[in-house]
């Protein structure tokens, strides 16, 4: 009974490692494709073959063109780029804004940690998509292409830290009230320094789950706002403005090409998630 | 107790609804262009009237005087005029709730029976591929944005509703699987299935008083998740309800719309996540 049950849980340490390590080389394989746009693609994101506009995939053109005559191919390799480069630089903004508020927050605990909490449950009580278009109905209307993907992913980090600062927040204010931090301010270690030493090395484990929960959050937001025409500007390519393609479809079987962006979206997405179990566990 | 809980949540409402209220304040008097009104363009008026004009956007400037006159303009039911529609907000939301709260309500009850006749049915069956399947399932909808499920929609002449259910059902099942399995995995449960106690036994009289509460903070959650996926629902699909129109007035720069509705939006949530846990008190209460 005993060797069935190891042999069971053998079964079951293994078949999770083998997806987390799939999805893992899934994500190198894409992020390495679309690192390697310069040389894979067969033109620029932006060139226009316009005789060749909205032609089906050929030897040229491997996902064929869009309406206006560029490689889809090309725009998928940059787009992927763009949102697998700066969906994690705005995860990693959003964790330092989350421990700033949340972790020093809970830290300092009384009228910082309730103060905290009260900024926290604001933007909390705002739909996420909401919040979203009413900020970047506030941005300029003239900006460029590459201020607009800045802008869109600047947007995010700095809108979606509230769920984790809340976290955070009572992760830290556990923390502050814990054997060794009382220890540690007995023996004269205070403020930044027991921060630092003490507080910030067992916050970390939450901070890395919560930069992993960001990543696929803010690029499935990112793909949101683009197909909404609310997010990255023309002609840059992201993920979001190559779904709006789809808007035109009449039906599944008449372009499928056009889904390939979705279908790349998704298993990015999920492999994030794969590898966010093991981050979750991590932390907990 | 129960008088004290409530009161506390309603000061709590009220303070974020005047708090929120003055962030989108700022927002609109930041945003570019607030200073500019076409009006003072209209050949038609005269320098006494567009230096009227003038006067009256001057004394806007002072963003607690504007907080104040937008208050005291809508405790008397005016929430102001919408730039890129002319029309007075308030007869915009009378249009436009009823086909948002129907579509909202319609999505969330979809998502609700579908998350938990899943949570429920890998409870009581515990067969690791029938829970892988649920699993999956939820996991791809999980990975696809809203937007492409509302296109998908459109594309299948599939209902909104059905859209916002599919929107918000992965998030509820996850919660529900797993607020389930724990309930399932607690001693006394076990013990009760091993006596032989029938499973809707189990699941009224043991179940849902541990797992209860939780799920109904879940739900306070998803309404907030409904009335979000609204928007690409109804921009896509072309319902004319609140979601759209709040689309149209990011498109159009209508932010004093936009900031009416997210308040608005801000409210739906806040009621609903506090009616949860208001409910989940008296519950606790009644079991104690």
């Amino acid at each position: 009974m005993k060797l069935w049950r190891t042999g069971t849980a053998r079964m079951n340490l293994w078949r999770t490692n083998f997806w987390r390590s799939l999805a893992c080389a899934v994500l190198l394989l894409v992020v390495g494709v679309s690192l390697s746009a310069n040389w894979l693609a067969p033109a620029g994101y932006a060139k226009q073959y316009r005789e060749a506009a909205g032609a089906a995939p050929s030897r040229q053109h491997w996902l064929g063109t869009d309406e206006i005559g560029r490689d889809r191919f090309a725009r998928v390799l940059y787009g992927t780029r763009i949102s697998l480069l700066l969906a994690p630089a705005a995860a990693l903004l959003s964790t330092l804004m989350a421990a700033l508020v949340g972790g020093l927050g809970g830290y300092l605990g009384g009228a910082w940690a309730r103060g905290a909490r009260t900024v926290t449950d604001l933007f909390l009580s705002l739909p996420w998509l909401f919040l979203l278009i009413t900020v970047r109905a506030v941005m300029p209307l003239n900006v460029s292409p590459l201020l607009s993907v800045l802008v869109t992913f600047l947007m995010l980090g700095l809108l979606g830290w509230t769920s984790a600062a809340r976290v955070l927040c009572s992760t830290a204010g556990a923390l502050r009230n814990s054997d060794f931090v009382r220890q540690a301010r007995a023996s004269g270690i205070r403020g930044v320094r027991l921060f630092w030493i003490h507080v910030l090395p067992n916050l970390k484990p939450v901070l890395y789950a919560q930069f992993w929960i960001s990543i696929p959050v803010f690029i499935l937001s990112e793909a949101n706002l683009g197909i909404l025409g609310l997010g990255v500007a023309e002609p840059m390519p992201s993920w979001g403005s190559l779904l709006k393609e789809l808007e035109g479809l009449v039906s599944v079987g008449e372009e499928p090409w056009k889904f390939v962006p979705l279908i790349l979206l998704v298993v990015v997405v999920t492999s994030f998630q794969l590898m966010l179990s093991k981050q979750e566990e991590v932390s907990a | 107790m129960l008088g004290r809980k409530i009161a506390r949540h309603a000061l709590a409402i009220v303070a974020t609804v005047l708090l929120g209220g003055f962030l989108s304040a700022t927002l609109v008097r930041l945003a570019p262009g607030f200073d500019v009104d076409e009006e003072q363009l209209d050949p038609h008026l005269n320098s006494a009237s567009v230096q009227a004009l003038r006067r009256t956007r001057l004394e806007q400037h002072n963003i607690f005087r504007f907080y104040f006159h937008s208050l005291q303009r809508a405790a008397h039911g005016d929430l102001g005029t919408s730039i890129s529609l002319g029309q007075p907000v308030s007869v915009l939301l009378r249009e436009r709730a009823p086909l948002t709260l129907r579509l909202v309500g319609i999505g969330l009850l979809l998502s609700w029976a579908v998350a938990m006749a899943l949570a429920l049915s890998a409870a009581w069956l515990r067969i690791s591929a029938y829970d892988a399947l649920t699993t999956a399932l939820s996991g791809t909808f999980l990975c696809i944005p809203a937007a492409v499920l509302a296109l998908l929609s459109v594309l299948w002449n599939v209902p909104g509703a059905l859209a916002i259910g599919l929107i918000v059902f992965p998030r509820v099942y996850r919660f529900a699987r797993n607020l389930l399995a724990k309930a399932y995995s607690l001693p006394h449960i076990i013990t009760a299935r091993a006596k032989g106690l029938s499973e809707l036994r189990i699941l009224f009289w043991h179940v849902v008083p541990v797992a209860g509460p939780q799920l109904l903070a879940v739900a306070g959650v998803s309404v907030s998740i409904a009335v979000g996926a609204a928007i690409p629902v109804e921009a896509l699909c072309g319902l004319a309800g609140v979601g759209q129109l709040a689309w149209q007035a990011a498109l159009a720069r209508d932010l004093p719309l936009l900031t009416n509705l997210t308040i608005l939006v801000t409210l739906v949530t806040l009621l609903a996540n506090s009616g949860a846990d208001l409910i989940g008190h008296m519950l606790r209460g009644q079991e104690a």
